[in-house]
């Protein structure tokens, strides 16, 4: 294990340290918005992941132009495919989340999870 | 290509568009339309199942004509078929059983949605089961989460929008862990078709090369559909969400959804990794041990529960425990053994839900434990269903789940050092879950004094009352019987499908 290797792949260190910020966010704040906030930079740590994994140093985006058709030209095109599919996953699932908050702010006027969760046992049912 | 072989590509266009088509009818013919599109899918699967029975291998769909490393596909062997008919046999009674609650917990207008996301839910259960990509896996696990949590928060109270917050943020985490490890595995492999990552694993441990990232892969795949199939200690959103959601809503997630993303597993362990590659990683030691405190925690959450819907909801934490059990074993009888308690669990978890909700209408909607006495005589088939279910759970010999603990037993026999752990477990969560279903049972045949009948206004509700709830219920019992009683067939199509799954 030596420095170098992490400077080579600093981006996809990076992209770790992001993933870890956004999965514990997600996993401990209090507030909806900020796990939704820790949601979304858990996703594009994702996308940036495979963003530096597509990239080849030297190369174009893949898309024909002036009639280079040699593969050597551009960079690989699966992982901005998949960043794309992503990017369409995380969209809505954030649109769910943030309308369930919208519907828990409406009835408890708090977005404080575990003030919730307080006044849910209060109210019975 | 003979025609039967585009039925399963055929079901999951099907679903996906009636779906999209509930939105603009009214509830009622989209719940018309819901039962027509399940059974139809039900029939087609059969016919893929006895195509794929009668040829005696598994056959690769191309989507689209592009071959093998660029195109997507989908594979159907068996094993596949197997559970794409039960899924849609189970989706089909729980949906007949609780029509009736639905008309009446969910707002007039809105019925219709609800018929959305139950399509939704089969179309992606059909897509998970017959995949063979890992991001198109992806992309079906989170259309299952968003339409899994619409079931749970069609009822709108504040129970159920917490609950389906906590499963949401749950499931969230599970996702981002899986997509993560696909990518790791993509990275390493240069490949997104199981079949194709396979060989690339293969020579990646051979050459011991990646050592590490691989097995962080893995890892982080396991954990993630751990965590989404609510193994425990990753269970707390579910006693709310199964116990307040409506009745066909609590019987499919807890059948269905959740053993969608087992089954993913299973494929992730067999078809995308290679089992010896697993049982090295040691990964299920960690499924292994979760699983074993699942079964002995979830029981005893159950026994502390005076609401029968959170009690049984409890009881499916102490199931999954025992799937996950099966995989941590590390045999192929292991694997066996968890996949026939798919089946049986399924069968048996949504004839409690459905027997249970039948109950509870005989105790003036009540879901408390001491409202329930005497609820057996007020209403027969739902106290006689819910003893057969409670029965099975227990391991009762003739019902599904006898079979399952028969063959977990079986299983650790041959395991190392997990035999006397599983053993152990076995016997104590037995003794845990007689104690809470014998409880329920007993109470429920314990005739209520008539004055308490006459100040509560129980009713008694006759069999013919709601014909369809009635149908379900024996169905189910039916169903749980032929698992208990013709295990050997099954467990026969199980191995050979697992055979031709890798």
């Amino acid at each position: 294990m030596n420095v170098s290797n992490l400077m080579n792949n600093y981006p996809e260190a990076v992209a770790m340290i992001l993933f870890a910020i956004g999965f514990s966010n997600l996993l401990l704040q209090k507030n909806l918005i900020k796990k939704i906030i820790g949601l979304n930079i858990m996703d594009t740590a994702m996308y940036l992941f495979l963003a530096a994994k597509g990239f080849i140093e030297g190369r174009k985006a893949p898309i024909v132009t002036d009639g280079v058709q040699s593969v050597e030209a551009y960079v690989n095109p699966i992982p901005s495919g998949l960043v794309l599919t992503g990017i369409v996953v995380s969209v809505s699932v954030t649109a769910l989340m943030l309308s369930l908050t919208i519907r828990l702010y409406r009835r408890y006027h708090t977005l404080d999870m575990d003030e919730i969760s307080t006044r849910l046992k209060k109210e019975g049912l | 290509m003979r025609f039967v072989q585009n039925l399963p590509f055929i079901s999951i266009i099907l679903t996906l568009f009636s779906g999209s088509l509930s939105s603009i009818i009214s509830g009622k013919w989209a719940k018309r339309l819901n039962l027509f599109v399940i059974a139809a899918v039900t029939v087609m699967s059969a016919a893929v199942l006895l195509f794929v029975l009668g040829t005696g291998e598994s056959y690769v769909y191309m989507m689209g004509h592009f071959p093998a490393p660029w195109g997507n596909e989908i594979r159907i062997g068996v094993l596949e078929g197997i559970m794409a008919v039960f899924f849609c046999v189970v989706m089909l009674l729980c949906m007949l059983g609780g029509g009736r609650e639905q008309e009446a917990e969910i707002e007039a207008g809105k019925l219709n949605l609800y018929y959305i996301m139950v399509n939704l839910l089969l179309c992606s259960l059909l897509a998970l089961i017959y995949t063979n990509d890992l991001f198109t896996a992806y992309v079906f696990v989170e259309i299952n989460t968003i339409s899994a949590c619409g079931l749970i928060m069609i009822k709108q109270n504040g129970r159920t929008i917490v609950a389906a917050t906590r499963y949401m943020i749950m499931s969230l985490l599970g996702s981002g862990m899986l997509l993560l490890g696909i990518c790791f595995l993509y990275d390493l492999t240069g490949h997104l078709l199981m079949s194709n990552i396979k060989e690339q694993v293969h020579i990646l441990s051979e050459t011991g090369q990646y050592h590490i990232p691989l097995l962080v892969s893995v890892g982080l795949m396991s954990v993630g559909l751990a965590i989404k199939s609510a193994l425990f200690p990753f269970h707390s959103w579910l006693p709310d969400a199964y116990g307040y959601s409506t009745v066909s809503s609590a019987a499919i997630l807890s059948s269905l959804v959740s053993k969608g993303y087992i089954f993913l597993l299973v494929k992730i362990f067999y078809r995308v990794a290679g089992f010896d590659i697993i049982t090295d990683s040691k990964v299920v030691n960690i499924l292994f041990v979760f699983g074993i405190c699942g079964m002995i925690m979830g029981s005893v959450s159950a026994i502390k529960e005076n609401n029968i819907r959170r009690m049984i909801a409890f009881s499916s934490v102490a199931q999954i425990g025992y799937i996950y059990m099966g995989f941590g074993i590390a045999t192929e009888m292991g694997v066996i053994a968890s996949l026939y308690h798919i089946f049986s669990h399924a069968a048996t978890k949504s004839l409690l839900f459905i027997s249970a909700s039948g109950i509870t209408d005989a105790s003036g909607d009540s879901t408390n434990f001491f409202d329930l006495t005497g609820a057996g005589y007020r209403n027969k088939l739902a106290g006689v269903a819910f003893t057969a279910g409670s029965l099975s759970m227990v391991g009762f010999p003739i019902f599904s789940g006898f079979i399952s603990k028969i063959l977990f037993a079986q299983a650790a026999v041959d395991g190392t050092w997990k035999m006397l752990p599983t053993m152990s477990a076995l016997a104590i969560s037995t003794i845990l879950n007689a104690v809470y279903f014998m409880k329920t049972v007993i109470r429920l045949y314990t005739p209520e004094k008539k004055a308490v009948i006459r100040a509560k206004k129980f009713r008694t509700i006759p069999a013919g009352e709601c014909p369809a709830k009635s149908i379900a219920l024996v169905c189910f019992i039916i169903l749980n019987l032929i698992l208990g009683l013709c295990s050997e067939p099954i467990v026969g199509l199980i191995r050979q499908g697992l055979e031709m799954f890798a």
